[in-house]
This record gives C-alpha cells, structure tokens and sequence, in this order.
C-alpha cells in the first residue's frame, strides 16, 4: 500500500486514537461524528459476526462493527467500558465498537509512514499507515474497508 | 439566467395547475355542471397560459393558445353554443395545449401538424373564413400592461352616470382595490369600464407603490347619484373621483374580463436580480409573476372562490418535511423512553411529574400527527391525470367512456400517491379495455353505449381505499379459467370458486387480451399491479358481476413512515410483523405440530397443513426450540397467497411503528424489511415476510384452496 506515499500531505491533520485489544489505531477526527458509550444492540440475522447489531442513535438506526473482530482477532464481549466511536463512512454513518478512546494527536502528513509491507491481508487492508507517536507505534485506519463489501456479501 | 429558470420553473408549476382548472372546467360543462363562472375561468386558465408562454417566446404554445382562447371567447360570449361535440375538441384541445407546455418544459417537439389541424377545428368553430392555423400570430398585446383598450360606442344616448376614478397610492396602501369597486358598480346594473393607462411611466421610472391607472367606468342604469357615490365611499379621498350625468350609453362589453384585468394595479415591484430578468420578460409581467395567475383568476372568481376558497400554502423543500418527520420520530421516542424511566422511578400517576408526562405525551402524539399531515396531499393530483388517458383509450379503442371519479379530496401521504399513480393508471387502462364493451354489444345488452368508469378514494378504518370500477360485462370467467388451463396455471380438474377464477388475473403472465392491442401486451399484467400495491403494504381485490361490470379495490396504508405491527419477543429480542400479512395468531397443541422429513416441521390450522417457521432459529438468534408449543404462531400469508406459521416466544402487543430504514447506514438484510425504534429505546427490526418464508426453503406449502395463487 503506498497511498499515504503517493499522498503526501504538508498540511497538519487531527486525528482520534483509540485502543482496540492491545493496538492502538486511529482515524482522521474529520470523519468522527461522536463518540458515545456502549448500548446493547439489536443483533442482525445473516451479517458477518464482526457486525454486533444496529443501535438506536437519536432516531436513526446505527449499524456497530466490532473493530477488533473486523480484524479477524477475538469478538469484543461489550461491556459498560467500551466505546462507540461513530463515524462517517461515505453517506453512512457507522459506530465502530473499540476498547477505549486514547488521544487526539495532531500531526503532519509526513509524519503518516507507509505500512510495513507484512503479509497479512488484514493489515494491507485495514491500514492505511502507521504513526510513531512517544514511542507508540499507531495503524491509521482505512475506514471504508470497515463495511462488508456489499458486492462480496451477495456473491 | 438562474433567476429566469427559476421564473420559468413557476410558470410551469403554475401551467400544470391551470390545465388542471381548464380540464376541471371543460369536464364540468360536459356534465352540465358548469355555469358561466366556469367558461370564465376556462378561459382565464388558457389566457394566463399564453401569457406566460408569451413571455417566454415559446411561439407554438402561444399561437395554439391564442386560437383555443379565441373559440373560448366566443363561447363565453355565448356566440358559440356549449355543446358535446363543441367540448369534446376543446378537451382535445386542452390536451393538446398541455402536450405544448409539456413539450416547452422539456425542450420536446410537439405534434405541430396535429397542432394545426386542431387550431383549424377551434378556428372552424368559431366560423372565422380566415382559417387559423398553428403559425396565426398572436393579436399584439395592446399595451405592456397585457390591457386591451375597448372601443365605446358613443351613438346611443340613455340615462347612467360616468365615474371617472384615479385611485391614489394611498387606496392601494389602505389595502382598497379597484376590482371589488368594479364589481359593486357592476351590481347596479350595466356596467362599461374602460382603463386609462396613460400615466403608467417606463418600468425603470415605476415605482412598485406608485398608482398610475384611471378608469372610466359607465353606468347604464337608472339610481341615484348618491348610491353611486356611496361606492366609492370608502375610497374617496384616496382617489380623484368624478360623477357625472351619463349621455351615451355604450354597447355591453364583458365585465368580467376587466375586472381580471383591473386586478393588477400596477406590477410587482422587481428587486434585484430579478430585475435583469424582468426587463427581459417585460411584455407579460403580471403573469410571469409568480403569483399572477391564481391572483387575477380570483376576485373574478369570487363567487366560487367563496364556496371553495382554497387556503392561503406556501412551497416547501420536501427534504425540509422529511427532516421534521425525522425530528418528530425522535421526540415519539425520546418521551417514550422517559415515560418508561418516570414509571421505573416510582412516581405515583398523580405526581407532578406523571402529570407533565401525560401532557407531554399528548402533545407529542398531536405533533407528531400534524407533521405526518404536511405530506398529506389529496388524490386529486393523480385523479386528475386520468380523464385524459380515458379519452385516449377510449379514442383508440372506439368506446365511448364516460369517467367518474369521487373522492378527490381524500389526504394521503405523498409518497404514497407518487406510487400509486402507475396502478390506477394500468387498472383504468385494463377497465376500458378489457371491462367495457364496445358500443354495439353494449345497446344489443340494453345498456347505454356509453360506459362508466368509476375512480373513487375514500378512507376506511385508518387507510386508503382506491376503487376502479367499470359497468362492463364483467369477468368472462370460463374464459380465464380455460387460459390458465392452457398455460398450465391451473390443473384442468381443479374447482375453482368464482372467487379464485378471478384471482386468476394477478398470476405472471396472465392476460385476457386475445389480441395484443396497443394498450396491453406492453408486458405489465396485473402481477405487477398487484406486486406494487404490495409493496406499499396493500392488498388489491376483485368483484366481479357478470353483465354488470368490476370492480378493484386496493387498499393501502396511509402513509409508508408508520405501520400497524405486531410486536412480538423472540430469544431476548422484539421483533414487529406488519399486521397487514398477519391472518390469525394461534396457540400451538402438541397433536397439531408434526414433522415432514428428515426435521421440517408443520402445523395443522383447520385440516391444512402449513410449514412451521421457527423465527429465532431463521434470524440465528438462537437454535431451533425443541417446545414449539411453549410459544405462539403467527399464521402468515405471503403474497402469493401461500402461507405459514412463524412461530415466535410471545406476543406483546399491537402498535404503531415509525419505520427506519436499514439500507440508509448499513445494508438490506435477507428477511427483514426495516427497522424501528421502541419505546424503551432499543431498535427493534420488522419481519419481511415473504423473505422469510423464501428463505426457509424456497415456496410456502399452498393449502389446497389456494393451490392456484402459490
């Protein structure tokens, strides 16, 4: 993946981390609408299992993916301290379900490395870069891989 | 340019309106309904029309309207006899005439030389030698004002008086006008005004307040001067004002159309950049204006304005309605839920705070109705769509039809009449075609050879009821049971009831048309029809008399942003089932549950075994029950006609839903429909039947008596 290469950007950007199991990751604050805690949620019939359900936010219904399960690692089992992190995922809006929200880092775009080329198809697909923050290493997430891609579901 | 579209987008709004009035109107008269009000505002409606299309320059529209209007005139003058013949080419006309704004809007051709030929029918009425084709030019507008001066005969001396009235900016201020003036002048007998629009200055030196017109207004009629002072009363002082002895008397001159003239008192004040535009649309002003048609349609008007005035609306982004309907949800949810945590606090019911609750319940409940009533429209607007394809069909087919329709008025939601417009129009279609005799066989059966068609609203126990009717011959009903034989729908052995013979036609690919005519065999049959009504959450139904004609009968919910639903608990979750596939609900006996194979279950409802659905094992929420008779069964029907059993933990009650949609932030999920949010606050999700039953192995066993709808 060599988008954020190709990419550069100077100008500096807001991003939200949040601890996902024992990762941290983040996304651009721009596409977080709000962050909220964990509601039980209503389970869907026929969707991925990292798919937890749908939740009531103030009259729209809000799909919640599981981040850590999106991963293909461990189900959360959802607890009060959990945290929804809703965000715009194109037109939709989707909550992520994570552990807990860690930061808001302010950084440049070169700051933003390319992903490490593992050979792990989660990680080239979910990871758009990687940040060095205080020793820390954080995955800059790739938010519209985290929906099952509709095409793939129906075939 | 962007301002001018705009206008343009108004005009065409308002000329869909106006055609409406002048079909309205043109249909009144051929039922005798009509008066003179009528032919007025008949002709008002195409003059405002060629107006604003001469503002425009859309030269065709103009130069057919000029000639309709024209005929119109004459008819209005009573020098042209209001006859059947003489309104069936005026609807053709009228059709013609919304074929050329249709054309103008779109940027289409139109049918010129079907135009013309109809011009020269409208001209040939009128008996003008001249023939008028589509090319006449328009009489030149005699001043910008759209004001055409009249001559006054000056021969024939007789007793009256002459007001001569320049009304002063001041009257118009007081909120006086000229027209009601005219009116009440016209009630003392024989009236001639007559405008003096000499003082109207330049459109850059006009002042929007400012008052430039005069009329001479003559009085043919013997009264005091004093009761024509008293007219004036209320304006003298506003206006100068002249009464004298009348010495001419001029001939009688059509009141009416000057006082829809003399409504503009001058023309709206331009602002901005609008002005750039108006200068370029000046000729027509007042009717380019967005408001000047209905406007100069209304005080002549009056006396039917009276009976019905239409309340005063204003436009509204319909995405601006949806965002409050939204908004409303959340409030019906919001005070549900705080019900719910005031009832878990232990207030007592006579608490203030219970109190308060109540009222803000009751409050929300009235919101939420009217916000549900702002996208409430009457059917009128696909009611009247209809007369004009009846006579198409009927041209086409060479029956004489005659269209009834009742219940314009009746409210549903937009959306709801949006789709409801392609089945009314297929069923009409269908009832002309197929229902009606031709003329011949209708005199040979002692009928008149002209048939009824019949489009009725009306609303029944919280929904809308749409009917077709026909008085044709009914449904030939050995007829259609030998085409499904044929096209092996039916087992030739099969009894049907009458019942099942007609429930016949909604089968795909059914047709009775033994020949493809231009109106069916365009590939929609009545599945289709039946598939959208159902998917608006309706049920269409047939009766059927032979010799005397059908009649479909579609009913549908009100609105698609509630629905009436069972709420029922599956595992730890609440599920809704729209009550509208919901037959019966039952208690499960150990002897009645039996199973089919390997593990497939089924019950027995009345002698008729039907597939027992297990609803939390079909969703996964939890395994298949070993205790089916623990819970209870919905007995389903899908809209093939096929049923099942879906057999859920419990039922918690009836009520209404706001539906959500799914798709919007996630996906469509096999076997749910949509989703809502209760009152505790937790989304709960609603069943789509017939996915669920497709889904649970393909087609729902048919009991036998409905063995031909599986």
């Amino acid at each position: 993946m060599t988008d954020v290469a190709t990419t550069p950007s100077e100008s500096s950007r807001e991003l939200v981390s949040f601890r996902a199991g024992d990762q941290e990751f983040c996304v651009d604050i721009m596409a977080v609408r709000e962050i909220r805690g964990w509601t039980p949620s209503t389970t869907l019939p026929q969707t991925p299992s990292y798919v937890c359900g749908v939740i009531n936010l103030r009259g729209a219904v809000l799909p919640i993916v599981d981040f850590n399960c999106r991963l293909g690692r461990e189900p959360a089992v959802p607890s009060d301290r959990h945290v929804i992190i809703v965000t715009h995922i194109g037109a939709r809006l989707v909550g992520l379900l994570v552990d807990a929200v860690s930061d808001i880092l302010t950084v440049t775009g070169d700051v933003i490395q390319p992903t490490p080329d593992v050979a792990c198809d989660t990680v080239r697909n979910f990871v758009r870069g990687i940040l060095a923050v205080d020793g820390r290493m954080i995955s800059l997430v790739a938010l519209d891989r985290i929906l099952p891609d509709l095409e793939a579901e129906a075939a | 340019m962007d301002a001018l579209e705009q206008i343009k987008g108004t005009f065409f709004q308002e000329c869909q309106e106006l055609l409406a009035d002048l079909e309205a109107g043109l249909m009144a008269l051929e039922t005798g309904e009509g008066d003179d009000e009528t032919i007025n505002a008949v002709f008002r409606a195409v003059h405002s029309v060629k107006g604003g299309a001469g503002a425009f320059g859309m030269d065709d529209l103009v130069a057919f309207a000029h000639v309709f209007e024209t005929t119109l005139d004459e008819m209005r003058g009573g020098r042209l006899a209001i006859d059947e013949p003489a309104l069936k080419i005026m609807l053709r006309a009228a059709d013609m005439l919304s074929d050329h704004v249709g054309a103008a809007q779109h940027g289409t051709d139109v049918d010129l030389a079907r135009s013309a030929a109809l011009a020269g029918e409208l001209a040939a009425m009128t008996q003008e030698t001249p023939a008028v084709g589509a090319a006449a030019p328009p009489e030149p507008e005699a001043d910008e004002m759209g004001f055409t001066p009249l001559k006054v005969g000056l021969d024939s001396p007789a007793g009256g008086w002459r007001v001569r009235i320049r009304p002063a900016a001041g009257m118009y201020a007081k909120a006086n006008d000229i027209a009601p003036l005219l009116r009440e002048m016209e009630r003392l007998g024989p009236c001639t005004a007559v405008l003096d629009d000499d003082g109207l200055p330049d459109l850059e030196a006009l002042d929007a307040e400012g008052a430039y017109l005069a009329w001479t207004i003559d009085l043919t009629a013997d009264c005091p001067r004093d009761t024509v002072a008293e007219v004036f009363e209320f304006v003298d002082g506003d206006c100068s004002l002249s009464i004298e002895p009348l010495a001419v008397e001029p001939p009688g001159l059509d009141i009416e159309a000057l006082l829809a003239q003399a409504r503009q008192p001058a023309p709206p004040a331009p602002e901005g950049e609008v002005q750039a535009v108006i200068d370029q649309v000046v000729p027509a002003i007042p009717v380019a204006q967005p408001d000047a048609p209905t406007d100069a349609a209304g005080p002549a008007r009056a006396s039917a304005a009276a009976a019905n005035a239409s309340p005063a609306t204003i436009r509204v982004d319909l995405e601006r309605v949806d965002r409050l309907i939204d908004l409303v949800g959340e409030l019906v949810i919001n005070q549900a839920m705080l019900a719910q945590r005031v009832g878990e606090s232990g207030f007592a019911r006579s608490s203030n705070v219970a109190v308060g609750l109540d009222e803000l319940e009751q409050l929300t409940r009235e919101i939420q109705d009217s916000v549900m009533a702002i996208r409430a429209q009457p059917v009128k607007s696909v009611f009247q769509r209809m007369p004009r394809l009846v006579r198409e069909i009927a041209a086409s087919t060479g029956k004489e039809v005659r269209l009834v329709t009742e219940g314009e008025g009746t409210e549903v939601d937009k959306t709801v009449i949006e789709r409801l417009s392609d089945p009314i129009t297929h069923m009409i279609r269908n009832a002309i075609d197929h229902g009606l005799e031709s003329p011949a066989e209708r005199r040979a059966a002692g009928k008149p050879a002209e048939g009824t068609v019949r489009l009725a609203a009306l609303h029944r126990s919280g929904r809308i009821v749409i009917e077709v009717g026909d008085d044709g011959a009914g449904i030939n009903r050995p007829r259609v049971r030998q085409i499904a034989i044929d096209k092996g729908l039916i087992d030739p052995e099969a009894l049907l009831s009458d019942e099942e013979v007609d429930n016949l036609l909604f089968l795909p690919g059914f047709s009775t048309a033994s020949a493809i005519s231009n109106i069916s065999g365009r590939g929609v049959g009545m599945d289709v029809v039946k598939r959208s009504i159902q998917a608006l959450g309706g049920r269409i139904t047939i009766t059927s008399n032979p010799g005397k004609g059908s009649t479909f009968t579609m009913s549908l919910p009100l609105t698609l942003a509630v629905l009436d639903g069972m709420v029922v608990s599956v595992g730890d979750q609440t599920l809704v089932t729209p009550l509208t596939s919901i037959i019966e609900t039952l208690q499960p006996k150990p002897a009645d549950v039996r199973t089919l194979g390997p593990s497939s279950r089924v019950i027995a409802v009345r002698d008729a075994f039907v597939p027992l659905i297990d609803i939390g094992a079909v969703l996964g929420w939890r395994p298949e029950t070993d205790t089916p008779c623990a819970g209870v069964c919905l007995l389903v029907e899908n809209e093939g006609g096929g049923r099942a059993a879906l057999l859920v933990d419990g039922i918690q009650g009836q009520r209404q839903v706001v539906i959500k949609s799914l798709e919007a932030n996630f996906q469509q999920v096999a076997g749910i429909a949509a989703a809502t949010i209760l009152g505790d606050g937790r989304v709960a999700l609603i069943l789509d039947v017939d996915a669920v039953i497709a889904l649970r192995g393909g087609r729902a066993t048919a009991i036998p008596s409905l063995a031909l709808a599986s």
